[in-house]
């Protein structure tokens, strides 16, 4: 170690390299995504800006729009409610084969070759089926099935199931296998072991995790709204295809309400499970 | 610094009801550059007595005074400038975790930083030769660039008296600064922190539970017992007696409940082993 | 509790029987042999996928612009969320404690309304292209890690910054001395997390006129080239996948 004034800080050197990567790679970035933050208080911009948030006010709360509203929010919270179902049917028996704690192979050492690759191969789809974003494959619904409400439940039932099918899966190989072992050793069946030993453990994990996605599956079903699947995020489009400045003030506070609610209907839930 | 309390009271930080109390009637007085160790049973009211002189905590009634000034009465920007000029060191060290020794022996000199300086130093420590040095005093230089997470308890301890030499204070209030060193570094750490108290002039009190090692390197010994003042006398003049009374475990509240149960008095503690953790 | 718990037990059954028949899902347009066969028949449409230099130059064009969308997003998000959560995470006893309620109502709002709606609300005053996109991932990333980010404020040990105080250290110096490092693993975490939502949202923010392999996607789906079409939504998984690993990969050597 060096002694007297000559002590040299060995985070220096690469404190100074991470900032200049960082400066060098931040100018491609602001070019790619066309970063003009002055753009924003250009007087065209700034005028259309405060006609928009001008036309919001007073909000539009004539009694036909409010049902139509009414109506609208109720579909969207049916959309997402039907998905999650859908997706939970999926994602159980999905996450159950792809779930090492249940292998019937791996009791005795390592697993054997086909249940290996077969939960493999669940474990890709729902990595696949997760990472294509819920709108991709509503804007393919809509032209299969048509405008309306059954192609944004298609669309949230498939991504949903690849997330929750995923957490299902790490919920249940983070349990102490200890006692599903011991079921699986003794000739119970895997379904048996499953609601005897799993179940008990990871109900209020799993049971949190589905009622958090479920929230979240009412903001997606707004989302696709705009690409046709009906709901408030139609409306939201149509208003604002239209400039309707009070409608869409009105929509974007129903849908704020909305997700309050959810948060706490979701909160409280959780609460009575633990 | 100077330090008088007259009649000084303070209830625990974290108190349930009105008249909680950490202690009581303390009224001391402390000379500029003097060293006085603070012994006492556990609950005597030692941390809330650091915490009170250091500003930390206001008292409940009675007078502080520091170099002649009431803290309380002072204007916020006149405390904020008079807390900068002491240093309170807990028992368990301030350290972020992932933080370097580096930095935070080095963010003992904060008030003396500009913002501009400060915030330069956490990329490019502003003065590695000092922070070297004040490590070096309790045998710890080799850690310098070391993450405070990856040291023992007994190093961290060590880092956060490293610390107090950084500050500007010349009022040093150390709780606890021997707990989780080994009995080899006990004599090396204390030395070193009574030697750099001296070399500055700074006013140095320490609560500390190893009562040979107060009274070997402290020429002034307080003692507190459940909140009151017990004794304050030099080091040579404290009798192995009132050592006795000072930790004996509430013989008279014994007796008088052992008289209607029937228990038995405690026995009085020895003194040579004073480790009362 | 009791009354609670049997109110979930019977209005849940309720909710999800009533959306199902609310929802009018035309069951037979995607069960029926003849919409399996036309769905096969339209899957098919996309094999092979387009792969001419031109076609795939423009691909990866969009795939960079997505990228970066996200990375900037996220960075913006991280930055104004930090600015937000401080305040956000105040406690009463200091006194200072009134900032809580009202910036975290802000937080909410800015949490609830999705990439999507916000891209098009921006589109009004960004206009078309990736920078709206940017601004709606940063607004709307910064209120879910701005309340992330307060919880953790509120969690941390406090010992660090209080031992600060007491030196009558102002309160910027205590937060990027003794607040900031016990929490950035934590910060780093949830944002490197966040980026993982991000370029998901990324890729379809396009499809309002944001930029991005979403814009292409809309354009080729709408004009029906299935081919191109499918090069696209291949780009977009790679990436996806891409993302996800090097984010975990951050996150474990990070953290």
């Amino acid at each position: 170690m060096d002694r007297g004034e000559s002590i040299r800080d060995p985070a220096t050197a690469s404190r100074l390299f991470l900032i200049l990567a960082g400066l060098v790679l931040l100018w491609p970035l602001l070019k790619a995504t066309e970063f003009r933050p002055w753009a924003l208080f250009e007087a065209d911009s700034v005028q259309a800006t405060v006609r928009f948030l001008g036309s919001f006010w007073p909000i539009a709360v004539e009694p036909d729009f409010l049902r139509l509203v009414a109506r609208e929010t109720w579909r969207t919270v049916a959309m997402a409610t039907a998905a999650i179902s859908l997706a939970l049917v999926l994602a159980i028996p999905l996450s159950l084969i792809a779930a090492r704690v249940l292998s019937l192979s791996a009791l005795t050492g390592t697993m054997s070759r086909v249940p290996f690759l077969i939960r493999r191969l669940i474990h890709g789809v729902l990595i696949l089926l997760r990472s294509i974003p819920e709108l991709v494959w509503a804007l393919v619904f809509v032209r299969v099935v048509g405008l309306g409400p059954t192609a944004g439940v298609l669309a949230i039932a498939l991504t949903y199931t690849g997330m929750l099918g995923k957490v299902y899966t790490e919920i249940l190989e983070s349990t102490d296998p200890h006692a599903s072992r011991a079921l699986l050793r003794t000739g119970s069946s895997r379904t048996q072991t499953f609601f005897y030993a799993l179940l008990p453990t990871c109900a209020a994990e799993l049971i949190s995790y589905t009622v958090y996605r479920w929230e979240c599956a009412i903001r997606s079903s707004v989302v696709l709204g705009f690409v046709g699947a009906g709901g408030l995020g139609q409306e939201m489009d149509n208003s604002m295809k239209m400039f309707a400045g009070a409608e869409v003030a009105t929509l974007l506070l129903v849908f704020i309400g909305l997700v309050a609610l959810a948060d706490r209907a979701s909160a409280t839930i959780r609460r009575i499970i633990e | 610094m100077k330090i008088q309390t007259r009649d000084l009271e303070a209830r625990h930080r974290a108190f349930r009801s009105a008249d909680d109390r950490a202690f009581e009637g303390l009224s001391l007085e402390i000379g500029a550059g003097e060293q006085v160790a603070i012994i006492g049973p556990s609950g005597a009211g030692k941390t809330t007595l650091l915490e009170v002189l250091a500003c930390a905590m206001k008292p409940v009634s009675g007078s502080l005074l520091l170099d002649g000034r009431d803290p309380w009465q002072l204007s916020t920007a006149e405390l904020q400038r008079l807390r900068g000029t002491l240093f309170l060191a807990p028992q368990v060290p301030p350290l972020p975790p992932r933080q370097r020794v580096v930095t935070a022996v080095l963010a003992g000199r904060l008030p003396t930083m500009s913002l501009l300086a400060s915030l330069r130093s956490l990329l490019v420590p502003s003065d590695l030769p000092g922070a070297r040095a004040a490590l070096e005093r309790f045998d710890l230089a080799e850690k310098l660039f070391e993450r405070v997470d990856r040291l023992s308890g007994g190093e961290r301890q060590r880092v956060g008296l490293a610390r107090t030499l950084m500050s500007p204070a010349s009022l040093w209030l150390i709780d606890e600064p021997l707990s989780s060193l080994d009995p080899a570094r006990l004599q090396q750490a204390l030395q070193a922190l009574v030697e750099s108290a001296r070399e500055r002039g700074a006013t140095l009190v320490t609560t500390l539970h190893q009562v040979d090692a107060a009274l070997a390197f402290f020429p002034r010994v307080i003692g507190l017992r459940k909140g009151k003042l017990a004794f304050d006398l030099p080091s040579a003049a404290v009798t192995p007696q009132a050592l006795n009374d000072l930790y004996e475990t509430s013989s008279d509240e014994a007796h008088n409940a052992g008289a209607s149960r029937g228990l038995p008095a405690h026995a009085s503690v020895s003194i040579t082993t004073m480790h009362c953790r | 509790m009791r009354a609670q718990t049997w109110a979930v037990l019977i209005d849940l059954p309720c909710l999800i029987v009533s959306s199902f028949a609310t929802i009018d899902l035309q069951w037979q347009s995607f069960v029926s042999l003849q919409a399996l066969s036309s769905m096969g028949r339209f899957v098919g449409e996309f094999v092979p996928p387009e792969t001419s230099p031109e076609f795939l130059h423009k691909v990866i064009v969009g795939a960079w612009e997505t990228l970066a969308m996200s990375i900037l997003g996220t960075l913006l998000a991280a930055l104004l969320g930090i600015f937000l959560a401080v305040p956000a995470s105040q406690h009463q006893r200091d006194g200072t404690g009134w900032t809580r309620t009202p910036v975290q109502w802000v937080l909410n709002a800015l949490r609830a309304v999705p990439e999507l709606v916000w891209a098009s609300l921006l589109l009004i005053s960004a206009g078309l292209g990736p920078f709206a996109g940017t601004l709606a991932l940063a607004l709307h990333t910064a209120g879910v890690l701005g309340r992330l980010y307060a919880e953790a404020l509120e969690n941390a040990p406090s010992g660090p910054a209080l031992a600060l105080k007491a030196q009558g250290v102002g309160s910027g110096r205590v937060f990027f001395y003794a607040t900031l490092p016990t929490v950035l693993p934590q910060i780093m975490s949830y944002t490197l997390y966040r980026w993982e939502n991000n370029i998901r949202a990324a890729a379809v923010l396009g499809v309002v006129g944001a930029g991005g392999l979403g814009q292409l996607l809309a354009f080729h789906l709408g004009l029906f080239q299935m081919h191109k079409t499918a090069t696209v939504l291949l780009g977009m998984i790679v990436m996806v996948v891409c993302v996800d690993a090097l984010s975990h990969q951050l996150r474990k050597v990070l953290t």
